[in-house]
């Protein structure tokens, strides 16, 4: 029948168009090709210069020219950036993007956590998933690397820096084998179990000495380096070992020791095995690193500070506390990024945890550097990115407006080395679909 | 000798452990009067009533005779106490002596476990198994030495005891301390029954919260009520029977802190009964609400040992509030004396039991005179219990308990040397009875060769001996033995001299050896009194007798806890000039205006303004707006969800609010202004949500938003169907079961409903109740939901019900079913830009609320969350960002479209002449990242200025100092310390997702 035929054919145009706005159809994108100069626009390099009226050029993914007045090549695809502000892509210095996908409740969306406490052998980069649903929503806010990590016990394994735009983790790997991830076990004695309002009303309890059972568990990292270290020594293995093998770039110093620390027992501690194995120590987490800023300063240990968006840790502690450590870390020296751990938006509001840090005593410029240049030396990739300078990666984000505002955060173009990235994402289909559905312009 | 006499009394002791007349007796009957003078001591005999060189005369257990100038029977045992004073003993008015030892108590309802839904105690008792008051103590009551001992120890003489397991834990008996007689030891059966929030040793899931607790108190209640109408239906309930039959004793609740105190008189209120309440250690802190129960209290002396603060990291986590509370506690019965608040002191619970009477010595340095502590101890505690006439002073008929003391018994050396209970006599300080304190003269005679020393003993029998040189003695003395043991001379290797010998009254002599293994003689006599400098012992200080240091400064302060104020803030007049103000009304966001806020409401907006009253606020650059509301809340409650069962509309946050959250004073830091505090999400119809407004300082009660409508929460979805549990056994298991449960919860309603016009005395239902109210539109639902085909179902099962869901929250699928939602009139509230954290929110989108805006439903923004509430503006802001709603849209997303759902926007919402002075001053656009509020006002009362706060900061920080300071002072003088123990906060959440906050915060249901 000629009607059914035609509801069919409707059906079935509908079909494909919704196809078409897949998320799957968001393609990663081809080597750049030509130049590509971004005109008149407001460059925030990252190291805390702003150039007003300014150009950028890259070409072959590169960047070739920033400033004023600056020759544009023939040929290029020219970005009028009038209005606009341009910014370093900005790096998430420690993340589950790619291994966590669903927590809750979807253990097979999950590759995170191996068995067992010492897993220095492990990589995450073999489970990075570049299909993750959660990719391009990070990219829509501007976020173009991130550095991957499992979790763990207590040695949690090796983790890379990837790029965003991939089709593969082969594709994506930025940075391989960046650090080695270990925790150091809190030190706080901990009220056990759980009890609701009974537990509050019947007070402490009676913790075992937890000091001793996180010196017992740092014990095994100790033991492990100090026999790795032995390992490597050797001409010839009885058998071998895959965990100490995995070490071998850390002694030689081309991988960082990455230790999750919030408390200031637990950093001292991180500090002090980098002091004795000749480890380049990074903090991550770094709730309580205010309390020693001027320690982590003198002892050049950069820190990762986990979240700002985080209430204090006392109930004594400066409301503000989380939203001002930033800006305390800055003021000692300390080199230190901005990392946004939440599982609830999955990392997007990075850019917002910078703001937060601006409004609490940084700069606008020192915000910016703290997830852009400063997570790019953190992670060892500062020669390559995290500044919108001469012969780094062409990794650039344009915004209508500021970006560590969430009234002013718009992207509109975004480039992986050269390469111009879609913006699109899965929200944004499912946003276009239902304003189609309501009639909404 | 007196000495030789009390060896045979304890002798007496055994053999008047005489069989009851009833009982047939194996042997030949022995039959003693038990007749006893105690002659030339100074009795108490009451708090008020103190005569010396008095006689007391007891026979059989019992005080025959008491007063000056007795005439001691000739066949009484005449016990001389000269120097000694004699008390009443004391009375605990809530102990659990006797009884078997109470098991560990379940805790909350845990997430991973199958459910028990109904009581697994065999018989015709009660549904709920922590409701037990079948229970009487006396049934399984036995006498206990051990037991006994330590409470005699301290002074008691008789105890209440009780088995203390269960919401309603039955009755306790009135025991004596003595041990030679069940029978005899039970002064009353019955004497009280006893409640509390804590479930023991139930099993049953329900209830896992103390909201839940307390809906369990509240329907048992009205189910003993309804049956004495003796329904057809119940049956014989033996737990109800004995709940009535239990009503017409004293009424004991049973708690700790002082807002539970609080919490449990108003349960009294609600059905008549005033609590006598075992609680409020912590009562000082809100005196003048504890004084408002009107309730007689039983207050524990278990005063926290000063902390080891030595670590700076440790006592980083020590809260101000827990450091004030070890400076403060033991004002806590001087604090009551002063308010007139009736109270008895128990010495029950204590880690360390034998720091009672230390304690309450303690108590008495802070405040509490010792009139009160004896009457705290005796009177008040036996007229409770209905046993004044038995026990609780010296008088003619009544129990020969009382106690011997070397001194006044509060005077801070003051030792208890005997505890006579029922005419026994239980030895406690035995050697206390003649005080060998002083110098005497040591004579050894070593085969004629005759030695002279001064022997100087103190009262603990530390001694020194000098000769040539100053020589520490070892003394030992056991009755009338004596041993002595000390060096010839100084330094190592010295021979020592052993001793050994009796106690005479007229010297002390026996025999010893010297290093070189002499036999030898020796004697001492009695010298002189020791000089007073030499007495005063270091030691006595230790037992925190003379602590001069607890000069006790802390502050009271509003809340309790380190941003709290001395002074609650008050109303006042407040005009802020020239700044960009959002009315939210139509004449939108007017720039360069005024506001003029009077008597706790919005009196003029507009430019111009003057008002010579006023405080002036310069609001140049600045920008005011409504307060925000947070629709969708946790913070501010002791417990979130009651999860035991899938429908639990009986229970009421409200019931359960904790002012002192600091979490309200962290989201007044971020412009909030009200927040409607939830039941979480463990189940399809939870609990009765609070609309609170944030006045820091304020009671639980003085939070409340007043005269604001009623809601409830709903749930749908994963957690409610128990997803992540691998073994759930919770009806319902899937979303198909979930509308069932409210299809047959709204049926069951309508039943009720119309059963109970028919039978107004039918059994009145707390959950049927709550329900009842939505269904006439008394109470409205505010509904937890993710995906789509849950959200249109629920719309559909409510208007078959002629109702309407009044708010969709979370609804991340909402815009979806947006026209679906508009048509069905429903309000929704959801997050920003969550996603993919469990699976019913995969599709979720960050332009969701655009959307839902667009298609017209009134869209709000909340938090769920204790850290985010701060930001809510600018979460509000990135509606701008995704999808691109107006700012003054944005902005309404959490101060007006709230207001309009909670269904209080004509009070709050909006910057309108009339409404409340609950407004924002913030120092940009509030939508900015940039924005900080700087005022956050409530009612026309500013409860957060950054500049206060600043101040605050700074006296946080000089009061931990002093009071750290304070507790290393004390681990300096050797006082008995505790390890730092970091005071958690506890965060409730709803269990539904996860949160960003650091160290010492502990989430409770995090699987629920």
């Amino acid at each position: 029948m000629q009607k059914k035929y035609a509801s069919l054919l409707i059906l079935s145009f509908a079909l494909l168009v919704t196809m078409a706005k897949a998320q799957e159809t968001v393609y990663p994108a081809a080597a750049q090709k030509g130049a590509t100069a971004i005109t008149h626009a407001t460059v925030h390099v990252g190291n805390g210069t702003v150039l007003n009226d300014a150009t950028v050029v890259f070409e072959k993914g590169k960047i070739t020219a920033v400033g004023v007045g600056i020759a544009i090549p023939k040929g290029a695809t020219e970005i009028d950036g009038t209005g606009k502000q341009v910014y370093p892509g900005l790096i998430l210095p420690s993340s589950f993007l790619g291994l966590k996908e669903i927590s809750s409740g979807v253990r097979g969306s999950n590759d995170l956590q191996e068995i067992g406490e010492n897993n220095a052998d492990i990589r995450s980069i073999v489970s990075y998933n570049t299909d993750s649903k959660i990719t391009n929503v990070l990219r829509a806010n501007g976020i173009l690397l991130a550095h991957i990590a499992p979790e763990g016990e207590l040695i949690e394994g090796r983790s890379s820096v990837v790029q965003l735009d991939a089709w593969n983790y082969e594709d994506a790997e930025y940075k391989a084998n960046t650090g080695m991830y270990i925790t150091i076990p809190s030190m706080m004695a901990r009220r056990g179990g759980r009890g609701g309002f009974r537990a509050m009303m019947m007070g402490g309890g009676a913790p075992a000495d937890p000091a001793k059972a996180a010196f017992d568990k740092i014990e095994i990292i100790k033991t492990f380096f100090t026999q790795a270290k032995a390992y490597l020594q050797e001409k010839t293995h009885v058998a071998n070992n895959l965990k100490f093998e995995a070490t071998r770039a850390l002694f030689e110093g081309k991988q960082k020791l990455f230790v999750r620390a919030n408390e200031v027992k637990q950093m001292l501690v991180g500090i002090d095995l980098g002091k004795t194995f000749g480890f380049s120590v990074v903090i991550v987490g770094g709730s309580e690193s205010f309390q020693i800023a001027n320690l982590l300063a003198e002892n050049k240990i950069p820190v990762i500070l986990d979240q700002q968006h985080a209430l204090p840790a006392t109930e004594d502690d400066d409301v503000d506390q989380p939203y001002k450590t930033p800006a305390q870390l800055n003021k000692a020296g300390v080199l230190f990024a901005l990392n946004d751990m939440s599982d609830n938006n999955k990392q997007i509001n990075l850019s917002f945890n910078a703001g937060t840090a601006a409004t609490y005593g940084l700069t606008k410029e020192e915000a910016l550097t703290a997830i852009t240049l400063n997570s790019a030396k953190i992670l060892g990739i500062d020669d390559k990115t995290g500044s919108v300078e001469v012969g780094k990666d062409a990794n650039i984000i344009v915004s209508q407006g500021d970006i560590l505002d969430m009234r002013g955060n718009q992207l509109t173009h975004a480039f992986i080395q050269g390469r111009s990235i879609s913006l699109d994402n899965k929200q944004k289909q499912l946003y276009e679909r239902y304003k189609h559905k309501y009639g909404i312009k | 000798m007196k000495r030789i006499l009390s060896s045979l009394l304890l002798v007496c002791v055994v053999i008047l452990t005489q069989a009851q007349e009833s009982f047939p007796i194996n042997g030949i009957r022995d039959v003693r009067s038990g007749l006893y003078a105690f002659t030339n001591a100074t009795i108490i005999q009451n708090e008020t009533t103190k005569i010396e060189k008095a006689t007391l005369i007891i026979k059989q257990g019992k005080i025959v005779a008491v007063g000056t100038g007795l005439s001691v029977p000739a066949d009484a045992i005449v016990i001389d106490c000269a120097g000694k004073f004699i008390y009443p003993s004391f009375i605990d008015a809530l102990t659990s002596y006797g009884l078997p030892a109470a098991q560990r108590g379940q805790g909350g309802f845990n997430f991973g476990a199958p459910a028990q839904f109904i009581s697994n105690k065999p018989g015709a008792y009660n549904w709920n198994q922590a409701v037990r008051p079948e229970i009487n103590a006396v049934d399984i009551f036995t006498v206990d030495e051990n037991g006994a001992s330590s409470f005699r120890a301290n002074g008691f003489g008789a105890v209440f005891t009780h088995v203390k397991d269960g919401l309603a834990r039955g009755t306790g008996a009135v025991v004596s301390l003595a041990t030679d007689d069940n029978h005899r030891a039970i002064l009353k059966t019955k004497a009280a029954s006893v409640y509390s929030f804590e479930k023991g040793t139930s099993t049953q899931s329900y209830p896992s919260s103390l909201m839940g607790s307390i809906a369990v108190l509240r329907q048992s209640y009205l189910d003993a009520k309804w049956y004495l109408t003796k329904p057809v239906s119940e049956g014989v309930n033996l737990s109800l029977e004995a709940w009535n039959n239990n009503q017409s004793m004293p009424q004991i609740f049973a708690t700790d802190d002082k807002w539970n105190a609080i919490r449990a008189d108003r349960i009294g209120d609600e059905f008549g009964v005033q609590y006598v309440i075992r609680g409020a250690d912590n009562g000082y802190q809100r005196i003048d609400e504890i004084a408002k129960t009107k309730a007689s209290y039983i207050l524990g002396v278990d005063f926290p040992a000063a902390m080891d603060v030595e670590d700076p990291n440790d006592a980083r986590f020590v809260s101000l509030a827990d450091m004030k509370h070890w400076e403060l506690a033991p004002t806590n019965p001087g604090v009551f004396e002063k308010a007139n608040i009736p109270f008895s002191l128990t010495s029950a619970d204590m880690k360390d039991g034998k720091q009672f009477l230390a304690n309450v010595k303690k108590a008495i340095q802070n405040g509490l005179s010792e009139t009160k502590a004896l009457e705290a101890l005796t009177k008040t505690p036996a007229t409770l219990l209905g046993v004044y006439d038995q026990v609780g002073s010296i008088e003619t008929g009544k129990w020969a308990n009382f106690i011997i003391t070397t001194e006044p018994v509060f005077s801070a050396n003051s030792k208890i040397i005997e505890n006579w209970v029922q005419g026994n006599k239980y030895e406690v300080n035995e050697t206390e009875w003649t005080n060998l304190a002083g110098k005497y003269t040591l004579t050894i005679n070593n085969n004629g060769t005759k030695t002279d020393y001064n022997l100087e003993l103190k009262k603990d029998l530390s001694a020194n001996i000098i000769g040539t040189d100053t020589l520490a003695a070892k003394i030992t003395v056991s009755e009338a033995l004596v041993k002595i043991n000390f060096p010839t001379k100084k330094g190592r290797g010295a021979d020592q001299l052993r001793l050994s010998g009796v106690i005479a009254a007229g010297g002390w002599s026996g025999v010893g050896t010297d290093g070189a293994g002499n036999k030898t003689t020796w004697s001492a006599s009695f010298k002189s009194a020791l000089n007073a400098n030499t007495e005063t012992a270091r030691g006595d200080f230790r037992r925190g007798g003379q602590d001069s240091s607890r000069n006790v400064t802390s502050k009271i302060t509003y809340p309790f806890t380190g941003f709290g104020n001395e002074v609650v803030p008050q109303q006042e007049t407040i005009l802020i000039k020239n700044a960009t103000v959002w009315t939210n009304e139509k004449d939108g966001i007017l720039q360069n205006t005024d506001v003029l806020i009077k008597a706790g409401k919005i009196a003029k907006v507009g430019k111009n303004i003057s008002d010579a009253t006023a405080k002036v606020v310069d609001g140049t650059g600045k920008h005011l707006s409504a307060g925000v509301i947070d629709e969708h809340s946790h913070i501010a409650s002791m417990s979130t969800n009651e999860g035991g069962q899938s429908v639990t509309s009986e229970v009421r946050i409200g019931d359960n609010l904790n002012p002192e959250d600091v979490n309200i004073y962290r989201q007044l830091s971020g412009g909030v202004t009200s927040s409607h505090i939830l039941h979480g999400s463990a189940n399809t119809i939870g609990g009765q949500t609070q609309l609170i407004k944030l006045r820091w300082g304020a009671t639980d009660e003085g939070l409340k938003f007043a005269g604001a409508d009623g809601f409830i929460k709903f749930a749908l979805g994963e957690n409610v169907k128990r997803t992540t549990s691998t073994n759930n056994n919770r009806y319902p298991d899937t979303r198909m079961g979930v509308e069932e449960v409210l299809n047959d919860a709204f049926d069951r309603a309508v039943d009720y409903q119309r059963n109970l016009k028919a039978n107004p005395n039918g059994r009145h239902d707390l959950e049927l109740d709550a329900l009842v109210e939505i269904l006439n539109k008394k109470r409205f639902i505010t509904c937890h939901s993710y995906v789509q085909p849950e959200i249109t179902y629920t719309m559909r099962v409510a208007e078959k019900y002629g109702i309407t869901i009044n708010t969709f929250t979370h609804i991340l699928d909402g815009y979806k079913v947006a026209d679906k939602m508009k048509a069905h009139g429903a309000n929704v509230s959801t997050f920003s830009d969550w996603f993919m954290y469990k699976t019913e929110v995969q599709d979720a989108i960050a332009y969701n609320a655009a959307i839902m805006q667009k298609v017209g439903l009134n869209v709000c923004i909340n938090s769920d969350d204790a850290e985010m509430a701060r930001r809510l503006n600018q979460e509000a802001g990135k509606t701008v960002k995704y999808g691109g709603v107006s700012e003054e849209d944005a902005l309404k997303m959490v101060t007006l479209n709230p207001a309009k759902a909670l269904h209080v926007d004509n009070k709050v919402g909006s910057i309108k002449v009339g409404k409340d002075a609950d407004v924002v001053l913030w120092s940009d656009n509030p939508l900015s990242i940039y924005a900080k509020a700087e005022k956050t006002i409530v009612d026309g009362v500013v409860y957060f200025d950054r500049e206060k706060d600043a101040e605050a900061r700074k006296k946080i920080t000089a009061e931990k100092s002093r009071l750290v300071q304070k507790m290393l002072g004390d681990k300096r003088m050797g006082m008995p310390m505790r390890a730092a123990t970091p005071s958690f906060q506890i965060l409730l959440t709803c269990g539904d997702h996860e949160h960003e906050d650091h160290m010492a915060t502990i989430y409770e249901n995090e699987n629920n």
